[in-house]
């Protein structure tokens, strides 16, 4: 239509280019103004931390501690919890527990880097027996998560014992901040495996770990952390004096049967153990680390984040205003 | 009845399916699924290409890649059965091709799917790619020459040399000639190799991998492909995968896909060098497709749909069919067939190759490595950022291994072997490296994962105990990727004199490769004289302290000057006054007027040579987290020794 040489454009055609060039003049003109800014981007900024941790422990009940020496561990937690009155004094029908466990690094449950598989399938056995609904398992590790929970035994532990292991994932993890505390503000903490949880139980081993002193249940929560984490080790007993104040467990469980006296927190060698024959069942996590300082040799004073645990208000580092009973498991 | 066409159809379904399945299981783990004896490596080994390039450079086929040879036999008797039935890369440029020309005119698909001169390339691209292997083949029968070992030398040379000429007779048109320069050749390096070492002169290196689409097929899905899927579900790994430089090898994957909207198959027609490989073996094919009469119409319905380009109309080339048995089906005539007799109308048993060529590239691919090695990347000026996994052989051996298939980079648990980059030196382009930044952790301690997946033995395959060095190799100690070093100018207890040991606290071997000294150092503020004093307090009577600052355990308090020196742990301060641990008052009282010090206390981390794996995890877990304060280099590798540190 429009192919006769010289002859610019039929009224139709120059009406419908113009209609075409004004809506486009009009789109630009729109998306220019209502998109243009004098604000220069604002500085990088934070959400704010939403989640906290729910405290776990029993409620109007003082703090109850047992110690029982023996080799054997299933003999040990037993024999702890019959005397503080059974698992059933802290796991109630229905309860939904969940069990922080030390699967820090991805080494074999012999080296005693990590929590005892045996230990945690009889934590597991005694929450189901006194009523749990679902019982799961979870930590951050060090080394890759999946790797830890395998090669420690914690996996298969959980398994047959009939618990769920929650490896945590990019999005396992919230922004959480702690009254109070120092370093936990805004900061990433693991928060799905606690969904719908209400009971908390800590499994740590007892273990030499040069920056902080020892590594036990405060230091434990530690794998509760996300995000690059290693930095708060420029104030070791300040982090953990934070954790103490976040994490409020109902119980915990220190497992001095073989303690870690050199070359921790990883260890590595079955030279860096000792047999101390010591289990530790505690409703306050201080007064367990307080008691498990002496099985690597040391006292609460050489470890500051006991006492600045216990003055932020976590627990009692003198473990012996708890009246522990002591027990011994007797060898058959 | 099913027609041919539809069973081909079929099976390249399910060598793809089976493919991409055999990718997905290769992780760790206690799903079924996962990995437990699948055979990951099946296409690998089912490879020629792979198999005879590292026989070439190593002289050996390793465990499994001889079931190569039964891909041979199989292309002997049937033709390149592999490219059109097998190969999961030739059936996803079959499906893009076909989708691009689906519904197109029969004049246009003919256009498409005709031959074309430049199908000669990818014989060139194979000839260099076995010369560059060769090298190592020929430096050492060379060297066997003077070593005086003549009677092996002479049967070996002979038996090459026979091979080579017959090929020559049957690729050139002018066979006198190319055997007289064969000869000719050979007979000058042999006289050289008697009086001189030019064995020195050639040096060989497995680049195959970068074009073998089996490789390039695994390494694509593993590093590329799966990786990004995987970012929806997090099924196929805990963490999602990262990988540097996926971004190459991913996009060569998308262009050899794209460039069948050109052409189809054009990978397979013009680059592949196995499918080159087949063409070769092919001319030998017991069966074949051809015509049953020389007479047809020419209506060039079978060209229109062939995969291959061979031409099946005219003469058809041999060496291009790929057995997509198209022409059987979409012959109206029923002249085509698959029969074990020679072609009515004619064929071309050899590939389109010319004697330029083919010089061209054998001599390109036996100096492609010498050159590539003046660099002494292998000598003084080795690359100390290019650490191989634990087991990795030397260098050398080392590329004349690697295929670049990525299977190590896909089953490594913490994600931290890493496709090199050229800037790692071309050679090692996408061969695996350790990289520590990446990934959950540093190479764990009790993994032998990508030795016991290397199809090829460049990373062997090691026991823990030869790994962790106990037992038997109690004596060897354990297998060193490198060591780690500390930059003093970022490390924190070191430059800033702030307490951490993060790295301390995560090396995993006992006794710890990183040990501490401690330091007590003064705060770079000072403070004045002390106002009064009792066995455990210090006042300066004014308030020049932040309340609580010293308090974490980390600062003690020391009295220079007097006769009680040592540092003492603070416990609490006020604005104007700081206590001390009660159970280690001041033997006496600091008087007033003399000099408090605040002292942190900071444990300084060493590394111990002797105990150093290499295995980054301090560097992984370093809190400095851009360049890292600890950074691991293959110095003291195990793989080389001279590398060593230790004298």
């Amino acid at each position: 239509m429009n192919q006769s040489p010289g002859n610019g454009s039929t009224r139709r055609e120059f009406l419908l280019r113009a209609i075409k060039a004004t809506a486009a003049v009009a789109a630009a003109s729109f998306i220019g103004y209502r998109f243009r800014t004098n604000r220069p981007p604002a500085r990088t900024s934070e959400d704010a931390g939403t989640f906290s941790l729910p405290d776990f422990s029993i409620p109007n009940r003082p703090a109850r501690m047992c110690v029982v020496t023996g080799a054997d561990r299933t003999k040990t937690i037993n024999l702890a919890l019959d005397a503080l009155g059974g698992m059933g004094e802290f796991v109630k029908n229905g309860d939904h527990v969940l069990i922080k466990v030390n699967a820090a690094f991805a080494t074999p449950p012999i080296l005693g880097a990590t929590t005892h598989p045996q230990l945690l399938e009889d934590v597991i056995r005694l929450c189901y027996a006194a009523g749990a609904a679902a019982v799961a398992v979870t930590d951050n590790p060090i080394n890759d998560a999946a790797s830890c929970f395998e090669l420690t035994g914690l996996a298969a532990a959980a398994r047959s014992a009939g618990a769920r292991v929650a490896v945590p994932r990019e999005a396992s993890f919230r922004p959480c901040t702690v009254p109070g505390a120092t370093y936990l503000v805004n900061w990433p903490v693991l928060a799905e495996p606690f969904r719908g949880v209400t009971k908390l139980i800590g499994l740590a081993p007892v273990k030499d770990h040069q920056r902080s002193g020892a590594s036990m249940t405060l230091k434990n929560w530690y794998g509760l952390l996300g995000g690059r984490r290693n930095v708060f080790h420029q104030d070791i007993h300040g982090i953990i004096t934070d954790l103490a104040m976040m994490v409020k467990p109902t119980l915990v469980v220190l497992d001095g049967t073989q303690t870690m006296m050199t070359n921790g927190p990883t260890g590595g060698s079955l030279s860096d153990l000792k047999a101390t024959n010591t289990m530790i069942v505690s409703t306050d996590p201080v007064a367990a680390d307080a008691f498990g300082a002496t099985l690597l040799g040391r006292t609460p004073a050489d470890l500051p984040y006991i006492l600045r645990a216990a003055a932020a208000g976590a627990g009692t580092a003198n473990y012996d205003l708890l009246n522990p009973i002591m027990l011994k498991a007797g060898e058959t | 009845m099913t027609s041919i066409v539809s069973i081909r159809r079929i099976t390249q379904a399910a060598f793809l399916l089976l493919f991409l399945w055999l990718c997905a299981v290769m992780s760790l783990g206690t799903n079924w699924w996962q990995l437990r004896g699948w055979p990951v490596n099946i296409f690998l080994q089912l490879d020629p290409l792979a198999a005879l390039s590292t026989l070439l450079s190593t002289g050996t086929l390793y465990r499994e890649l001889f079931w190569a040879a039964g891909t041979v036999v199989l292309t002997i008797l049937l033709g390149r059965f592999f490219c059109g039935w097998v190969c999961p890369f030739g059936t996803l440029h079959q499906f893009v091709g076909w989708l691009h020309r689906f519904g197109k005119p029969l004049a246009e698909k003919t256009r498409l799917n005709g031959y074309r001169p430049a199908q000669a390339i990818k014989y060139y691209i194979l000839f260099f790619f076995l010369c560059a292997a060769a090298g190592t083949l020929l430096a050492r029968l060379t060297s066997l020459a003077r070593d005086g070992r003549i009677i092996p030398w002479i049967v070996v040379t002979a038996c090459l040399l026979t091979a080579a000429i017959l090929a020559a007779t049957k690729l050139f048109p002018r066979a006198g000639r190319a055997t007289a320069w064969l000869l000719a050749v050979t007979g000058a390096w042999t006289a050289l190799a008697v009086f001189f070492p030019v064995e020195r002169l050639i040096a060989g290196s497995v680049q195959t991998g970068l074009l073998d689409p089996i490789p390039l097929a695994h390494r694509s899905v593993h590093l590329a492909l799966l990786p990004v899927a995987d970012r929806f579900g997090g099924v196929l790994s805990a963490a999602p995968r990262q990988y540097t430089g996926a971004l190459l090898i991913g996009a060569v994957f998308i262009a050899a896909l794209g460039l069948n909207l050109w052409i189809p198959r054009f990978y397979c027609r013009f680059i592949c060098p196995l499918g080159a490989l087949f063409g070769l073996f092919g001319r030998f094919a017991f069966w074949r497709v051809g015509k049953t009469q020389s007479g047809c119409s020419m209506c060039s319905r079978c060209e229109a749909n062939c995969e291959g380009a061979c031409e099946p109309d005219t003469e058809i080339r041999i060496s291009e069919c790929v057995l997509c048995m198209n022409c059987l089906r979409s012959c109206h005539e029923n002249v085509m067939s698959y029969r074990a007799a020679k072609s009515a109308g004619g064929e071309i048993t050899s590939p389109d190759i010319t004697r330029r060529g083919f010089m061209v590239s054998v001599a390109s691919g036996f100096l492609a490595v010498p050159l590539a090695r003046l660099g002494a990347r292998l000598g003084l000026n080795w690359n100390p950022r290019l650490i191989r996994p634990p087991g990795a052989l030397p260098e050398a051996d080392f590329l004349n291994r690697c295929i670049k298939c990525g299977q190590c980079m896909r089953i490594c648990p913490t994600n931290i072997i890493q496709p090199a980059g050229v800037e790692h030196g071309v050679e090692a382009l996408w061969t695996p490296t350790l990289n520590f930044r990446i990934g959950t952790s540093g190479c764990q301690l009790n993994c032998v994962a990508c030795g016991q997946i290397c199809p090829t033995a460049a990373i062997r395959p090691l026991s823990l105990d030869e790994r962790l060095g106990l037992n038997e190799y109690a004596e060897a100690g354990p297998i060193r990727s490198g060591m780690a070093f500390i930059e003093q100018g970022r490390c924190l207890p070191w430059a800033m004199g702030t307490p951490c040991i993060v790295c301390q606290e995560n090396c995993p071997v006992s006794p710890k490769a990183i040990y501490t000294r401690e330091v007590f150092v003064p705060l770079r503020d000072t403070l004045p004289v002390v106002a009064k004093a009792d066995e455990l307090t210090v006042d300066f009577g004014a308030a020049v302290l932040a309340p609580g600052a010293f308090a974490n355990g980390d600062y003690f308090c020391a009295i220079s000057g007097g006769s009680d020196p040592r540092p003492r742990r603070i416990t609490e301060n006020s604005a104007s006054s700081l206590s001390i641990d009660s159970t280690d008052p001041w033997e006496r009282e600091p008087a007033a007027g003399s000099q408090a010090d605040v002292l942190i206390r900071l444990q300084r981390p060493y590394i111990d040579p002797r105990y150093c794996i290499g295995c980054g995890i301090c560097e992984h877990e370093c809190p400095v987290s851009g360049l890292k304060a600890i950074r691991v280099s293959a110095e003291n590798e195990s793989r080389e020794p001279q590398h060593r540190i230790l004298a």
